[in-house]
C-alpha cells in the first residue's frame, strides 16, 4: 500500500512537469472537440495524431493521447446531446435520454450532468486502476471466448427492456441490426457474406458508425423536420451562473447510478472485449431497470445521461489495463495507443509496470490530472455548446446534413460508406414514420459481432459441445445473471399487477 | 502595401529556389498510404510510424495520409489500388495477403504482379508458441506427440481462416500428419493472450507479438520458421534443422498501383530507402524481431512477388483452399 | 397515401427483404447448419436470424390484418402535403450535394448545399448565407483537412488541380 503510494507520488508529480501538463490540456481540449464532431471519435483523433507524438518523449507522448481518449469520451456526449447524433459507439445509450432533455429545454443540465458522471467515473476507475491493477490483469487473462459470449448474453438482457412497445416490430430491428452486423467477411471461415450485387467495399461490412449516423443524423434530422413542420422550436438555453450551481445540485438525483455505472464501466472495461460501448449501455440498462421510475427513461431522466456516461469514462480507463499490463487492447482505441507504445520503443506487457515505473505511474498519475482538466474544460465549454441549440433550423439542419458527410468521410475514407449513410438513414426515417424503434438496431450492431464471434469461437473450441458456457464459472456466473434480469421485469410486472388488484378488491 | 510586396518577393523566392532543393519529382497533393489491415496491426503499426517518421525528416512535400481497407483480407484494399491504376499518389503497405487474397478470391480480378514495386521494408518471422506451464513439451517431437494424443482437442490460435498463421498451421498439419482444432481470434496479440490464459494450446505467432510473454515467462518458442536462427533466439532450433522443409514468413512491403508513372517511382524508392537506413528503422526492426537486411525494390522485389505468388499458388493447392478457408 | 396502407407496403416489403437475406445466404452456399465439432456454420447467423426477421414481419402483417397496431387503424395520410414538401426538398438537396461531390469536390457542394438551404428554405439575408458559406467550409477546411490531414473528395481533375491551387499557398507560407 506504501509503494503505491509512493509511485503514485511520482506519477503525480511527472502529471505536473509543465511539457505533460501541456499536453494533457491540449490532449484535452483536442479531444473534446474531435469527440463533439459526429463521426469522429476517440479511434480516429487518437489514429490521426498519433505520428505528432514521435516528436515528443513517450512519457509526454502517451499523456497526450490518453488525454485526447479521455476528452473525446466527454465531447461524445455533447454530439449525443446538443446534435442528437453519437459521436461514437460509446456515446449512443446519452442519445436516449440525452436528446430529449435537450428538446425539452434542459440541454445544460444534461451536459452538466454528462461532465460531471464522466469525472466520477473517470476518477473512481483511476482510483481502481492505481489499487487493483496486477490482479484484475490475471483476471482478464481467464476471459476467454466463453466468457466473452456470456458477457453478451448479459449485455442483451440488460437492455431487454429498451424497445418500445410494438413487440414484434422491436425484434425485428434488433434482428436487423444483428444481420447488418454480419455483412462482410467472416473471420472464422474466412468467406464473404452477403455482399450485396457483388460490391467489393461490403467485404468490409457495414459500420456501426454508418448506421449510426443514417439513422440518427439523417433519419432523425428528416423525422424532426416533419413532425416540426419547418417551425422548429428553438431550444435555446441561457446559461448563467446561477443555472450552473443549480444544475450542480441536481447531482444527488444521479449520484447512486453514477457510481453503479462507473464500478461496472471499469470492470467491463478491463475486459479484453469490446471496451466502452457495452459497458455505456449496460450501464444504461441497469439503470432503467432499477429505477424507481422506469418509463421516464428516454424521455429526458438526467440518470439516462450520467449512467451511459459515468460508465463509457469508467471503461475507457479500465481498457488500459489490459493495454498496459497484458499487452493487449481492450477497445479500438488502446489498440492504436498500444501500436503507438510499441513504436516508442516500450513493450507492453507483464514486465512493463517494473520495467518501467516512470512511464506507468507517469501515465496514471496523469490520469488523474486529465480528468480535472477535462471536467473543468467541459463545463467551462458548456454555454458554448449550449449555442449551437439557438441556431435557426435552416442553419442548423444543412450544417448537420454537411457534419455527417464530412464525419463519414472522415472516418471511413470513402464515398460508398457515405451513400450507404442516406439509404440506411431514409430507410430509417421511413420505419420511425411506422412506429419501429430504431435504437435496438443500433446496439445489435455493434453488439452482434462480438456475440456472434465468441460464440461460434466457444463451440469451435468445445468441439461443439454447447454445455460449455455452463461449466466455466465465470461464464455461468454472467448467464446466470443475465437469466435474473431477464425475469425480473416480468416478476415485477406481476407483482404490480398482484398489488393492482389486491388494492383493487378493497 | 510595403508588406504586400515582401510577401510577394518571398513567394516568388520559394517559387525559384524549390525545384532546386527538393528531388525533380514530388507529390502535388497528400499522399494516399493504403493499409491492407485494420487499425492497431501489424502493418498498422508500421505504416503510422513510417508515415511519422516521413513527417519528421521532412521527406516529402505533402504528408502520407495512412488510410486502412481492411475488408475481406485486404480484399477491398487490392481493388481500391486495382482502379488507381496511373495515379501517382496512392502507396500501399501490404503484407502476405497481398498473395493469398487474389488466389483465394478468384473473382476479385487482381493481378498482384501488375502492381508497382517500391520496397521490401522487413520480413516478418514466426514461431511456434506454447505455455511454459507445458513442461512435457520441450522440442518439437514431444510437442507433435502432445497433438497426436490430444487429436481435435488440441486447439491452435489464429488471427482468422485465410490469413498466414493459417496457412502454417495448415503446412504444419500436412508435415506432420496431426489434425488440430484452428481457432479464429482478431489480431496476433488476442492470440498470444489467449495462450497465456490456457483458452489454447499453441499458436504461430511472430515474436513481436509473445516477445513481452517470452520475457516475463509465461510462452515459450519450440522451433522458428526461418531458414536460420534469429539473432533474438540463439537457442531456438530451425524447422530445417530438424528436417522439416517449412519455411514461411511475412513480407513487409510498399507497392503502388499498376502504371506508376517512372518518376515517381524513383521518388517513392529513394524516399522508402533513406526510412529504411534510417537509425529509427533498424531500431525498430531490432525491436520488433523484424528481419531487414536489406531493402529489395525495383526489378529484385517485382521478382520476388512473382516467386511468392507462385509458392503461394503451390501451397494452397498441396493443403486444399479449404483448409485454410475452414468449413 | 394513407399510414395504414403504407404499414401494410412496410411489412411486405420487410418480409420481401428478409427472404431475400435468406436467399442470398443459401445462393452464397454458406453452411447454415450446425457443423458436427465446430458448432453453427458461416451461414447460420445471417439465414437464422433474417429468418426470425422474417417471421416479425409475418407478425406484424397479421396483426394489421386484426387492427392490432395504432398504425394499421390510422387512416390518416402517412406523410401529409404539408411537411411532405420540406423533408422531400432536404432529402433530394442532400442526394444533390452528394452527387455533386463526386464532380466539384467537397467544397463547392457543401456550399451550395448550405447557400440553397438558408437562402431559398430559410429565407435569410445574402450577407448571412455567404457568410456562413465562407465560414464553414473555412471550418471544414481547417479542421479535417488541415489539423487531421484527411483528403476530403475534390471531384473532377479540373476541381481538384483548381483545389490544389488554392491549397499550395498552404504549404508554401502556413507551415
Amino acid at each position: 500500500m506504501l509503494d503505491i503510494a509512493t509511485l503514485l507520488g511520482a506519477g503525480l508529480l511527472q502529471a505536473f512537469e509543465p511539457l505533460n501538463l501541456m499536453m494533457i490540456f491540449i490532449g484535452c481540449l483536442a479531444g473534446l472537440f474531435i469527440g463533439a464532431m459526429p463521426g469522429l471519435g476517440s479511434v480516429n483523433g487518437v489514429a490521426i495524431l498519433l505520428p505528432v507524438t514521435f516528436l515528443v518523449p513517450p512519457t509526454a507522448a502517451i499523456i497526450f493521447l490518453a488525454a485526447l481518449y479521455y476528452g473525446a469520451m466527454y465531447g461524445g456526449a455533447v454530439s449525443s446531446i446538443t446534435l442528437g447524433i453519437p459521436g461514437a459507439s460509446t456515446a449512443v445509450a446519452t442519445v436516449f435520454d440525452g436528446r430529449p432533455m435537450a428538446q425539452q429545454g434542459k440541454a445544460d443540465q444534461a451536459l452538466t450532468a454528462a461532465a460531471v458522471a464522466s469525472f466520477i467515473g473517470g476518477t473512481i476507475s483511476v482510483i481502481l486502476f492505481t489499487l487493483f491493477a496486477p490482479p484484475l490483469a490475471v483476471f482478464a487473462l481467464k476471459f476467454g471466448p466463453q466468457e466473452e459470449f456470456a458477457l453478451m448474453v448479459l449485455a442483451f438482457a440488460t437492455f431487454i427492456g429498451l424497445g418500445g412497445d410494438d413487440i414484434p416490430k422491436t425484434i425485428f430491428s434488433i434482428l436487423l441490426g444483428l444481420v447488418m452486423a454480419a455483412v462482410g467477411f467472416d473471420i472464422i471461415s474466412g468467406q464473404p457474406r452477403l455482399i450485396f450485387f457483388d460490391f467489393v467495399e461490403l467485404q468490409r461490412g457495414i459500420g456501426f458508425l454508418v448506421l449510426a449516423i443514417g439513422i440518427y443524423g439523417i433519419g432523425e434530422m428528416l423525422w424532426t423536420l416533419e413532425n416540426s413542420k419547418g417551425e422548429v422550436k428553438i431550444h435555446a438555453v441561457r446559461s448563467t451562473w446561477k443555472s450552473f450551481r443549480k444544475n450542480l445540485s441536481h447531482i444527488r438525483d444521479y449520484l447512486p447510478t453514477t457510481a453503479l455505472g462507473s464500478a461496472l464501466g471499469f470492470f467491463v472495461g478491463t475486459l479484453p472485449a469490446a471496451g466502452a460501448t457495452p459497458a455505456s449501455l449496460m450501464s444504461y440498462g441497469l439503470a432503467k431497470t432499477f429505477a424507481k421510475d422506469p418509463d421516464s427513461f428516454g424521455k429526458g431522466n438526467v440518470s439516462g445521461v450520467a449512467a451511459p456516461e459515468a460508465a463509457n469514462n469508467a471503461a475507457s480507463t479500465g481498457s488500459m489495463l489490459p493495454m498496459i499490463t497484458l499487452g493487449i487492447p481492450g477497445s479500438p482505441t488502446t489498440a492504436i495507443l498500444l501500436g503507438g507504445m510499441i513504436i516508442w520503443g516500450l513493450r507492453p506487457g507483464p514486465l512493463l509496470f517494473t520495467d518501467r515505473p516512470d512511464f506507468v505511474w507517469g501515465l496514471i498519475g496523469s490520469m488523474y490530472v486529465a480528468n480535472f482538466v477535462t471536467v473543468a474544460l467541459n463545463l467551462a465549454l458548456i454555454p458554448l455548446f449550449v449555442r449551437v441549440l439557438a441556431m435557426p433550423f435552416t442553419i442548423l439542419t444543412p450544417i448537420i446534413f454537411i457534419l455527417c458527410f464530412v464525419g463519414v468521410f472522415a472516418t471511413t475514407d470513402r464515398m460508398f460508406d457515405v451513400w450507404l449513410m442516406l439509404i440506411l438513414g431514409l430507410g430509417g426515417y421511413l420505419m420511425r414514420k411506422l412506429n419501429y424503434p430504431v435504437a435496438p438496431a443500433v446496439l445489435a450492431i455493434v453488439l452482434g459481432p462480438l456475440a456472434e464471434r465468441s460464440l461460434r469461437q466457444s463451440l469451435i473450441s468445445s468441439r461443439g459441445d454447447v454445455m460449455t458456457f455452463f461449466e466455466r464459472p465465470i461464464s455461468l456466473t454472467c448467464m446466470l445473471l443475465a437469466l435474473a434480469l431477464m425475469i425480473y421485469p416480468i416478476w415485477l410486472g406481476i407483482r404490480r399487477r398482484r398489488a393492482g388488484t389486491t388494492s383493487g378488491a378493497e | 502595401m510595403k508588406y504586400l510586396k515582401t510577401l510577394m518577393a518571398g513567394a516568388l523566392a520559394v517559387v525559384v529556389s524549390a525545384p532546386v532543393a527538393l528531388a525533380d519529382w514530388q507529390p502535388r497533393k497528400p499522399v494516399e498510404f493504403i493499409i491492407m489491415a485494420g487499425t492497431g496491426g501489424g502493418a498498422d503499426q508500421i505504416a503510422r510510424l513510417l508515415q511519422g517518421l516521413i513527417e519528421q525528416k521532412g521527406l516529402s512535400s505533402r504528408p502520407f495520409i495512412p488510410i486502412n481497407k481492411p475488408g475481406g483480407s485486404g480484399a477491398e484494399a487490392l481493388r481500391y489500388m486495382q482502379d488507381k491504376a496511373g495515379d501517382d499518389h496512392t502507396v500501399m503497405m501490404t503484407l502476405n495477403s497481398f498473395y493469398t487474397t487474389p488466389i483465394i478470391q478468384e473473382d476479385l480480378g487482381v493481378d498482384v504482379t501488375k502492381f508497382t514495386p517500391i520496397g521490401l521494408m522487413a520480413m516478418d518471422t514466426f514461431l511456434l508458441w506454447v505455455h511454459t506451464d507445458r513442461d512435457d513439451i520441450t522440442d518439437l517431437d514431444s510437442y507433435v506427440a502432445a497433438v497426436k494424443a490430444a487429436g481435435l482437442d488440441w486447439k491452435v490460435g489464429g488471427t482468422g481462416s485465410g490469413q498466414e498463421d493459417s496457412v502454417l498451421t495448415a503446412m504444419m498439419e500436412a508435415a506432420f500428419d496431426y489434425e488440430v482444432t484452428y481457432i479464429p481470434f482478431p489480431g496476433g496479440g488476442t492470440v498470444a493472450k489467449n495462450l497465456i490464459g490456457k483458452q489454447i494450446d499453441s499458436t504461430v505467432n511472430n515474436p513481436s507479438e509473445q516477445l513481452a510473454f517470452y520475457e516475463a515467462g509465461d510462452s515459450k518458442p519450440l522451433v522458428q520458421f526461418t531458414g536460420e536462427r534469429m539473432a533474438a533466439f540463439p537457442d531456438v532450433p530451425t524447422a530445417r534443422e530438424l528436417g522439416i522443409d517449412i519455411e514461411y514468413y511475412m513480407q513487409r512491403s510498399v507497392n503502388g498501383p499498376p502504371g506508376m508513372s517512372a518518376e515517381a517511382v524513383e521518388f517513392y524508392t529513394n524516399l522508402f530507402q533513406t526510412l529504411f537506413d534510417s537509425a529509427e528503422w533498424q531500431e525498430f526492426c531490432v525491436s520488433d524481431g523484424l528481419t531487414c537486411d536489406g531493402m529489395l525494390n525495383g526489378a529484385d522485389l517485382a521478382a520476388f512477388h512473382a516467386s511468392q505468388v507462385e509458392a503461394h499458388k503451390k501451397l494452397i493447392a498441396q493443403v486444399g483452399a479449404g483448409a485454410i478457408t475452414g468449413e | 397515401m394513407s399510414t395504414r396502407s403504407a404499414e401494410l407496403l412496410m411489412a411486405v416489403g420487410l418480409l420481401l427483404l428478409s427472404l431475400g437475406l435468406m436467399w442470398t445466404v443459401v445462393a452464397d452456399d454458406l453452411h447454415i447448419g450446425w457443423v458436427e465439432g465446430r458448432g453453427p456454420g458461416a451461414g447460420v447467423w445471417p439465414f437464422w436470424l433474417s429468418a426470425g426477421m422474417a417471421l416479425a414481419s409475418l407478425w406484424t402483417l397479421v396483426r394489421w390484418f386484426r387492427g392490432a397496431t395504432p398504425e394499421s387503424r390510422n387512416k390518416a395520410p402517412y406523410i401529409d402535403g404539408q411537411s411532405l414538401g420540406l423533408v422531400l426538398i432536404s432529402f433530394v438537396a442532400l442526394t444533390v450535394m452528394l452527387l455533386l461531390v463526386h464532380v466539384v469536390g467537397t467544397y463547392i457542394a457543401t456550399a451550395l448545399f448550405l447557400g440553397f438551404y438558408m437562402r431559398f428554405i430559410g429565407k435569410h439575408s445574402w450577407r448571412t448565407t455567404v457568410n456562413t458559406c465562407i465560414g464553414m467550409v473555412l471550418l471544414i477546411y481547417f479542421l479535417f483537412e488541415w489539423q487531421l490531414t484527411k483528403y476530403l473528395p475534390k471531384g473532377a481533375k479540373m476541381f481538384e488541380d483548381g483545389f490544389l491551387w488554392i491549397d499550395n499557398f498552404r504549404w508554401q507560407y502556413l507551415m
